[in-house]
């Protein structure tokens, strides 16, 4: 069991900072993921965990070990990576062995080792082929048996699934799952850009943007209390639907306005005290507006349906404004036929357009 | 009238552009193998056949007798043993300097590209830079160099001298190979606990196949056919064939032997030759992955 712990790490390529002062704690045991656009800094805080970048600045825990300047070896780690990176020219066996080989491990014990996570990925009929012999899942199955083989108290997995049909991308994301549940002292910390990934995998998921962390919770937080408009709009797919208005006073209380639509706030949770008047963004995600006859948002009008199977995508207009719904399957409404819609209130989420901050 | 429907494989046409592109490859084939087909058919020819001037003809009596004499019999001064003893001389030189220019440039290639040593680039630039510098320039620096520490026209001189001009190029032929192999394939042995040299061996070396053999192909002809570094620091034992032929031919007694300095001449040329034909594709890869591409 071993947590990890990244104080103040700073990263820098030449005069460019890449990571400036990022802290986080990782608990032992847990399944977090770094979450975030390309170019976010998330590879990079990976690959300073792992030891293969120099930090320039702060410090790297593992455990109780402070690991800033130990090689990657020492850390008790092992990594996955998006290419796969298997030794061509070795056999699965091999591939798998090099890491004991490289620690001199007792000839027995690698035989072992590699036989028993060969069978808890089902590869043990692989093991002497060549990477090239094998398909994109089999190899990267090879390269978490690689990580797997080496009993490292904290594994690290960057974009394991990326290169990865959308099939094969949904069977291994369940068998890392299943895997952590049964290795569950190790410490996992893996690199998407996938909010799928993201949500069926964390237990804690770190949105990050521009080098910093912009929230850190489980996946159901992330989800339903997103922290700021970037996390609002970057988890969740459909997007989440966006109105800009304004804050608005009177004798029923606070409410929210947006030209001709209205919508009373009386049960929102606020975060701080709102002012009337302040400019907010109303955020809420597809399936949180139903379809009704008297809800508080009428004139709207059909415009688009797309079928997903289980569930079909409505898109509606009025009041300049174009909005998504999720709903179930058997919901087709005629193009152009008038709706009208009712937010789920308890799932609403409010922002102040100028700091982008929940409020 | 009925248009023909298009159908299947498009008709080929021959063009005007097509029989001037073979017209220019026929005529710059025979541009250059003219050269050698007489240098081949005046090798086979006695020199009563040679002084009639019908340097294009097939021999009349085709005779390998010139081949022979070249090979055992030819002078150079007094001594009479023919190319063999420089094609041995260059042989001795070309395994020790093939292996270890080789085994430098990889070496190199690989902590440059992979290591990420503080001044890689800048040391990288200057080994570069090395390589424009005309040899001339260092040829007098190295002998006095050279003689100052005793190993002057030796053999383990000229091995040296080899060497350490075929760093650069050798350097700069596997960085760039080895820059394009997936960076993750070392991060990932970097976690698996390898060192530098674990990494180099059992990862990095059995990749390199390919640019192994465009270096070994370099190298080979490069070295084979050099001419300069060995007259200047070989010393007279181990003079390479280039300079034995060289001798050969401009040493004069009485009427020069055409037939015996033509087939002297394909005996040198053989193993540069043998090269590009073995390992035309490679050699063209090589050139176009190594040098070309910064």
């Amino acid at each position: 069991m071993s947590s990890v712990s990244i104080r103040d790490l700073t990263v820098a390529f030449g005069s460019t900072r890449v990571l400036n002062g990022l802290s986080l704690d990782v608990q032992a045991g847990e399944f977090i993921v770094l979450l975030g656009p390309s170019g976010c800094g998330k590879s990079t805080l990976l690959n300073a965990v792992a030891g293969l970048l120099d930090v320039a600045d702060g410090q790297v825990w593992i455990g109780e070990r402070n690991v800033t300047w130990h090689e990657p070896k020492d850390r008790g780690i092992a990594m996955v990576f998006q290419s796969y990176a298997l030794y061509p020219r070795m056999n699965v066996r091999n591939n798998m062995a090099f890491g004991l080989r490289m620690a001199k491990t007792p000839k027995a014990e690698i035989e072992e080792r590699v036989t028993r996570a060969a069978e808890l990925l089902q590869i043990s009929h692989l093991l002497d082929r060549r990477p090239d012999q094998l398909s994109g899942g089999q190899r990267q199955r090879v390269a978490i048996g690689r990580a797997l083989v080496r009993d490292a108290h904290v594994f690290l997995f960057d974009e394991p699934l990326s290169n990865l049909d959308a099939q094969l991308r949904n069977e291994l994301r369940v068998e890392i799952k299943k895997l952590h549940q049964k290795i569950d002292t190790t410490t996992m910390i893996y690199v998407t850009h996938d909010q799928i990934e993201a949500l069926t995998l964390a237990d804690r998921i770190v949105v990050m943007k521009d080098q910093k962390i912009q929230q850190m919770g489980t996946p159901d937080e992330i989800y339903l209390h997103p922290a700021n408009l970037f996390v609002a709009g970057f988890v969740g797919s459909p997007q989440m639907n966006f109105f800009e208005g304004e804050l608005t006073g009177g004798p029923g209380g606070a409410a929210f306005k947006s030209g001709e639509l209205h919508l009373p706030l009386d049960g929102y949770n606020f975060n701080s005290a709102p002012v009337t008047g302040q400019r907010l963004t109303l955020g809420i995600r597809p399936e949180h507006i139903s379809i009704t006859e008297n809800g508080p948002w009428q004139g709207f009008k059909t415009e688009l349906v797309e079928t997903h199977g289980a569930d079909n995508l409505i898109w509606v207009g009025g009041h300049n404004h174009s909005l998504r719904l999720r709903q179930p399957g058997d919901c087709k409404p005629a193009l152009g036929s008038p709706l009208t819609l009712a937010p789920d209130m308890s799932h609403i989420s409010l922002f102040d357009t100028q700091t982008s901050m929940r409020i | 009238m009925t248009m023909m429907q298009a159908s299947g494989r498009r008709p080929s046409r021959i063009s005007a552009g097509t029989i001037g592109i073979y017209a220019f490859l026929l005529i710059a084939a025979v541009f250059f193998l003219l050269p050698a087909w007489i240098m081949l058919m005046t090798s086979l020819k006695p020199m009563e056949e040679i002084r009639l001037g019908n340097i294009l003809m097939w021999p009349n009596a085709v005779t390998f007798e010139p081949w022979i004499r070249a090979w055992s019999e030819a002078c150079t001064g007094l001594d009479c043993r023919g190319v063999s003893v420089g094609f041995w001389n260059s042989v001795r030189i070309l395994i020790p300097s093939l292996i270890l220019s080789i085994a430098a440039g990889a070496v190199t290639g690989y902590a440059l590209s992979f290591w990420r040593v503080r001044g890689a680039n800048v040391m990288f630039g200057l080994l570069l830079l090395g390589a424009f510098i005309p040899y001339q320039v260092f040829l007098y620096p190295l002998v006095r160099i050279f003689a100052v520490t005793g190993i002057y026209n030796s053999f383990a001189c000229i091995v040296l001298v080899h060497v350490i001009f075929g760093l650069p190029i050798m350097t700069l032929l596997f960085r760039n190979y080895y820059a394009s192999l997936p960076v993750e394939l070392f991060k990932a042995a970097r976690v698996d606990g390898g060192g530098f040299w674990s990494i180099f061996i059992r990862i990095i070396l059995p990749m390199s196949t390919p640019i192994l053999i465009v270096a070994t192909i370099l190298q080979v002809t490069g070295i084979w056919n050099d001419f300069l570094f060995g007259l200047t620091f070989a010393g007279r034992d181990n003079l390479p064939m280039t300079v034995q032929l060289n001798n050969i031919v401009s040493s004069r007694q009485g009427e020069s032997q055409y037939n015996t300095e033509m087939a002297a001449t394909i005996l040198t040329a053989m193993i540069p030759l043998a090269v590009y034909f073995i390992s035309g594709r490679w050699f063209v890869r090589g050139i176009a992955s190594g040098a070309v591409k910064g």
